[in-house]
Formats: structure tokens, sequence, C-alpha cells
């Protein structure tokens, strides 16, 4: 009997026929497992949610299956869980809520999260010094209301995806006019360009990504747009449907964080025009496909130099209490290279763009006095912050 | 009562809202299948909007993979509810290589090869030269009494092995098992294991709990199998869940292996050092006899029909899912210009010592059969055995400073 009811055509479409058989049968075995997700689904919550589906046909399974094929590690826990559509987080609140808030510090099924993108009441941030900080960066995504997201959508919606944000892009004029590049028809010489600059992105080697499906007819409807002046770039079809990414070399972060706000409101207005904002709400901020990235979706971030203070023994502990995060310069999972490393805001969700690149901006500047200060061989004792 | 849900109930939001309280199966998949989300799906993306970009691939899914056979079979599912996008996922995101065609589809299920038959019945004529499954019948034969000649001079092969798959009718294949399926695979089939006596007698090792003691004697015997991370297999959704429910089984005697729940249900192994490829072959079909009888005990079968043998996961393996091969040392002709022309015409590939995609080391080569289907296990196994013995006369010729003959190529299939 051949059964014409496909609603996606790919994923995880066979859940009720799943449901023949019993929970204890299907739930995963997650006892040598250190995510998020494994800490919150119990066997009951599987049961609860196992039979439940998002309009666009994403469940259960979908959203965990990254988790249950990436143990994870014991010293760093990963999400494990991941959104196939703006839905997901209403359908699986259940499972996502307890994850969510086990993520971003407590933050509850009630919270309201605010939005900020007026560059204008950052304070200060245009005097870094360039001697120590090297480059300013600052990303988010965005969803486009009425798709599904990375791990779920169709070649068809990647492609419609890739076109509307191609179509809003183009359109940008003065310092944001610039030029699109898709992944699967640039020259050779492009390609080397954008590696040089830094721009490129590769197809995902990570099996958090690949797992989750994200990965699926690479490198279809992917591509990268940047500006002339090669200072806003915008990565389509990635982990998200538009990564937006504001840098520039040296600590000039206010000016780094105007560009962001100023080119993601146009870019925002061109899409709302055609009746296609971008997903966010009231309790989650702007809808991402990790449950990290909700909130702001934003980190902001300086490649400094550090040499002494990151050897000394309490730099994870002025990290933490300055609510930031290190990483290799070759971003997430990477080690630092010669005493640089990547500083950026830790939190998502619960403050606001700019209060978290505020809290960049004071920490970085307060590190870099340190770093000062033990060149000169004196102690930073004094110096070390209260928990923000 | 169904049917006055649809009517009074439409909506996106409605969907979500009885999506989201659970409200049964039947109600919320009836809506979810019916006029609303399906419909409006359909409507927006037809099938041209999904076609994949198949222009810089090569691979036997992307030669007979067409608009209209896409459009025709976008929308179906198998009884299981796989998709045709779920079989073609894995020739999609991986193009090929200029000189390699792989296959580029997997099944989900048996009824994958029915219900898109439109799509595979090409590409099984593609990759296994000219076997039309819409008129041709497969011969399964496992009497290793009919193998001749079949111990290997010594000197030259250094080991010997059989292999082929299983299936258990009526789960879902490694593509798209779920777990409680994958979990029961191995039930069945280590339950089955279990009953086998004398020289097949053994034990079963599950990959997640064995000890680092079992973990390594399996890497010293060769036997341990580890998680996908051929972009070819993880691509089609094989490697999830890793390690759960996968295993090894291995007799005694250690000459007699299955894999569980690895790229197929099984893999059943019959090798041994030295070159007594009738023993191996003997044991081989002893072995799976034996166990199919265990399992029909059960009341289970294997996945088999007349039209295309024994179903696998990847059409490559399909009819026999036999590879019979021997670990040969060649060093002369190995490097002789004719040495693919050879193999080529004796139907005969190789592959380096560590198995497909590895390069040979030293001057060992792993020499086995090309074809799968449209000949018998039997037929298969004479096949090697006539040709290895062909390559080690070719060689001793060699050694003598004689020339040797490219024989004449053995034609494809039975009139």
């Amino acid at each position: 009997m051949i059964h014409e009811k496909a609603i996606m055509p790919f994923g995880n479409t066979h859940n009720n026929f799943k449901l023949n058989y019993k929970v204890e049968d299907e739930y995963p075995d997650l006892s040598k497992h250190n995510n998020h997700m494994a800490k919150a689904l119990t066997k009951e919550l599987y049961g609860k949610l196992r039979d439940k589906q998002t309009p666009s046909g994403y469940t259960l399974d979908d959203v965990i299956q990254t988790g249950v094929d990436n143990p994870g590690h014991p010293f760093i826990m990963t999400v494990g869980c991941v959104a196939g559509d703006e839905e997901s987080y209403e359908v699986f609140k259940d499972l996502l809520d307890p994850v969510i808030s086990d993520r971003h510090g407590g933050y509850k099924p009630t919270d309201k999260h605010r939005t900020d993108l007026n560059y204008e009441n950052l304070k200060g941030g245009d005097d870094l010094d360039p001697n120590y900080v090297l480059s300013s960066r600052v990303r988010t995504g965005r969803s486009i209301k009425g798709f599904t997201l990375p791990p779920h959508n169709s070649r068809g919606e990647r492609r419609i995806i890739e076109k509307l944000s191609v179509e809003a892009l183009t359109s940008l004029d003065g310092e944001f006019k610039g030029k699109y590049y898709p992944l699967k028809s640039m020259t050779d010489a492009e390609q080397e360009q954008l590696i040089a600059d830094h721009f490129l992105f590769d197809k995902p080697v990570s099996p958090l990504l690949t797992c989750a499906g994200m990965a699926r007819d690479w490198p279809d409807a992917r591509g990268i747009w940047h500006n002339d002046n090669k200072s806003f770039l915008v990565w389509v079809n990635e982990e998200d449907h538009l990564r937006v990414i504001s840098m520039e070399k040296g600590g000039n972060m206010r000016e780094v964080f105007r560009r962001f706000c100023v080119g993601l409101k146009k870019i925002e207005e061109i899409f709302k025009k055609h009746d296609h904002g971008f997903m966010w709400n009231e309790h989650l901020g702007y809808i991402l496909t990790c449950p990290s990235n909700l909130g702001t979706g934003l980190r902001g971030g300086v490649h400094v130099k550090l040499p002494k203070l990151s050897t000394h023994p309490k730099f994870e502990e002025i990290l933490t209490r300055l609510r930031l995060q290190k990483r290799g310069t070759g971003g997430v999972d990477t080690a630092s290279v010669g005493g640089v490393f990547d500083i950026s805001n830790a939190d998502r969700l619960g403050s606001s763009e700019v209060e978290q690149v505020q809290m960049v901006v004071d920490g970085v500047k307060l590190m870099v006095e340190m770093e000062k200060k033990l060149e000169k061989g004196e102690a930073i004792d004094s110096m070390i912050p209260a928990q923000k | 009562m169904a049917n006055s849900f649809t009517r009074v109930m439409s909506g996106r939001n409605t969907a979500v809202m009885l999506a989201s309280i659970g409200a049964g199966t039947l109600a919320s998949g009836y809506l979810l299948s019916d006029s609303t989300a399906a419909a409006e799906r359909k409507r927006l993306y037809p099938p041209s909007a999904d076609f994949p970009d198949l222009r810089k691939h090569n691979n036997c899914m992307a030669a007979a993979l067409t608009p209209t056979i896409y459009g025709s079979l976008r929308d179906k599912t198998t009884p299981n509810n796989w998709t045709l996008d779920q079989c073609i996922q894995t020739g999609v995101d991986n193009p090929g290589h200029p000189f390699i065609k792989t296959v580029g589809m997997v099944a989900g299920d048996e009824e994958s090869y029915e219900v898109f038959s439109e799509l595979f019945d090409p590409v099984i004529k593609d990759r296994h030269n000219g076997y039309d499954p819409r008129t041709m019948k497969h011969p399964t034969d496992l009497d290793a009494s009919k193998i001749t000649s079949g111990m290997f001079d010594e000197r030259y092969v250094l080991s010997t092995r059989v292999r082929t798959g299983r299936s258990i009718r009526g789960l879902s294949l490694p593509p798209a098992c779920t777990r409680s399926e994958r979990r029961e695979v191995e039930r069945v089939v280590v339950t089955a294991l279990a009953g086998l006596k004398g020289d097949l007698a053994g034990r079963y090792y599950s990959l997640g709990e064995m000890s680092d003691r079992e973990q390594q004697q399996l890497i010293d015997d060769h036997f341990l199998f580890d998680k996908p991370v051929s972009p070819l297999l993880t691509a089609a959704g094989m490697a999830r869940d890793w390690p759960d429910a996968r295993g090894i089984w291995h007799n005694n005697e250690k000459n007699f292996l299955v894999w569980i729940n690895e790229e197929d249900h099984t893999r059943i192994i019959s090798m041994e050092k030295g070159g007594n490829m009738k023993r191996v072959f003997e044991r081989f079909c002893r072995g799976l006899k034996q166990v199919e009888h265990l399992i029909q005990e059960r009341g289970w079968e294997f996945m088999w029909n007349e039209r295309l043998g024994y179903i696998l996961t990847c059409p490559s393996n399909l009819g026999t899912g036999l590879r019979a091969g021997v670990h040969i040392r060649l060093p002369l002709l190995s490097r002789d210009p004719r040495f693919k022309k050879i193999l080529d015409n004796l139907r005969l590939q190789k592959r380096g010592t560590g198995g497909v995609d590895t390069a040979a080391t030293g001057d060992t080569v792993d020499i086995s059969n090309l074809d799968r289907l449209g000949r018998s296990e039997v037929e298969l196994v004479q096949l090697v055995v006539d040709g290895v013995n062909y390559l080690i006369e070719c060689e001793k010729r060699l050694e003598r400073g004689q020339d040797i003959k490219i024989p004449s190529p053995i034609p494809q299939f039975r009139k």
C-alpha cells in the first residue's frame, strides 16, 4: 500500500509508526551522556512528548538526535538539541524550557527578554587599546518567519531563503553596498579572496551540526554576502537562515556595533516589507536553531593579546565574573595561538544586545589594564571584579 | 469521528494546538495528512522547487534521477513512512569522485525497492551491469559442495574470507530504523546465534558494554568495527544513536563472525588464514542456513525476493550480498600494466588490505568478486576461485620469466 501523506519529504517522518513500540524500547540510552538535553529528558518526559509533532512534522526524536549521537565531553556541556522550526519551542517546551533554563542561567518560562539595538545606548567602546585588541566583531543570527530551520528545511525552502536574502542584501546601499557569492558557483579566485579575508565558511564537519542534519544538500543555496568595505557580512543558510557579522581590525567596538545595528535594522525592514519578518517573541527573543543562541543570538568579541593574564591562576575566575568566555582564534572549539584569545560575552538570553556588548567593552578594557599591570610586574588582585 | 474533526477544524493554528496537546495520533495525523499542512506545502513547493542540483554529481542515482521521476515519487511514502528524499540524501550530499561511481542512494526498508522502483530499477541496472529487475530473476545457491579447486597455493594466498549481509523482514533498515527496531534486530539475531553449536558455538559482545580488554582482543583479531566515519554512510543516517544495539558475535574458533546493526542488520563473515576457500565457503553456507533456521523457529525470516535476491541497505549489495576474497601476494603481477585488465576480464576487483577505499600495503592486495546480483553464491565463489588460481598462475609464470595472457572476458549474464 502506497501512502501519499508525506509532509516534509525528509527527516524523521515515521513518527506515528514508532508509536507502535513501547516507550522503554524507544527511549535513548543516555547513561553516558553529558549535555543539557540528556539531563532534562527522563523516560517519562520522552513518553509524554513522543507522539507530538510541529505543524511541519518535526518530532521529539528530530529535536534530540544530535544530543543522542554526541554524548558530549566531561568538561564541556553542549546543548544536545535543536529546533526544526519556530513551533518546536512551543510544542516541545516541556523539554526545551528546562534546557533553556539550565543553559541560560536559570531563565524561567515566564521571563521576558529585552531587545535593544540602539547603538547610542552603548557607553564608550571606541577606545580599546589597539596594541592589545587586534580586532573587534559582533555577530548574531536571524531566522525568517514562515520557513523551517536548517535541521529540517527542504531544498525548496532553503532556496527561497537564499533568494529573499539576496534580494534584501543587494538592495542595500551606501556603506552597505555589496555582493553575494553563492558557495556552489564561486570562482577559485573569489574563494581564495574570501578565505584570505577570513569570511569563508565551510561545510560543517562538527558532528554536533551534521547529526542535526544541517549539512544536507551542501552547498545548495548557501552563500556569503559582504559589503565592498569588507566590514559587514552575512552568511546564508549555514547553521541559521542568516548570520550577520560586523567586524574590523582594531578596538573600535563602538563603530562595529553601530554598523551592526544599522545594518540589521535595514535588512529587517526590507524583509518586513515582503511580509517575512524575523522570528521573534517576547519570551525567547530572536528564535534560532540552537537554544544556546536564543535571545540576542549575539556574540560580541575581540581578538586580544593577553599572554600574561591568560596564564594567571585567576584568569578563568575573572572571565566568569565578567560574564565573558574565551575561545581560540579559530572560533568555537579551537585553541589560542600566541597568547591571543577570542573574548566574548557568555550570555545570550535575558539581557539586551546593548547590555551584552557593554559587558564585553567594559570587561576587555579591564583585562587589558590587568595585562599592562602584569607586564610591569604588579599584582592585579585589587582589580579583580565582583560577580556581575 | 476523524471526518467531523477535519470538517470543523482547519488551519495551521489548530494543527499546532492539537499537536501540542498530543490529541491522539489519529486526529493530528489525519489533520496533518489531510488538506491543511500537506496540501499547503505541495502548493508552495512543487517537486521542481525541491529537485536537487546534481550537475556536479557522479553517482548512479544522479545519472538516473530526472525531474519527472522525482515529481512522480517525491510525495510517496513506504508503509513505514520513508520517502524518496531520504533514500537519495546520501547521494545528494556526496557528489562522488570522477573515477569512482558510487551508488548514491539507500533503502530505508524492504518496500523502498517497490515504492521507488522507478528510480531504484535503473540504478540497479546501472550498478549491476545490465541486470534488469523488471524482467530477470536472481538465483540463490548456497550448496558449497559444488565448489571445485577451492584450495589455493598458500605461498601466495595469506587469508580467505566470504561475507554477506542479511536483513530481518518486518524491521526497517539502518538508515531508517528506530531505536526499538534496531534493538529488536539485536535481540532476534543474538537469540538465534546463541543456538549455534559445535564449531559454530560462540559469544556476543555488545559495542556499548564491552570491556577494554575485550575491545583490544577484538581489534587484534581484526574483528572490531567502528562507528562509520564515511560521509556515504553518515549522510544516510546509519550512525544514529551509536553504539546503541550494535555488537559483534563470533564463534570460539574465531572463524565465523556476525556484525549486528552496522551498515546492514547483519553482516555474516567466514574467514581463516591460508587458502582453503572451499572450507571457508562451506562454513559460511552452513552457518547461514543454521541462523536462518533458528530465526524461523521464532517466526522471523530474512528479506528476500525473486527479482532482487537478498534485500540489503545499499543497492550495490543486492542479490547475494556476497563478497568472497583473498589477501594475496602478487609482487610481480600487481606491477604489471596488464593487471587491471586481467582483473576486469575475470570480474574481480582489488582493494587495499584495509577493505574498501584503502590502499594496498606492500605487495599484498585484497582480491574479490565484483558482481553481486544476477549470479548465485556458488557461481560467484567459483568465479573467485578460478580467477585467483589464474592470477597465481600468472605470478608463477612471471617468476619464471614467462609471458602471461589476458584472459577473455567472462560474459555478464546467463542466456
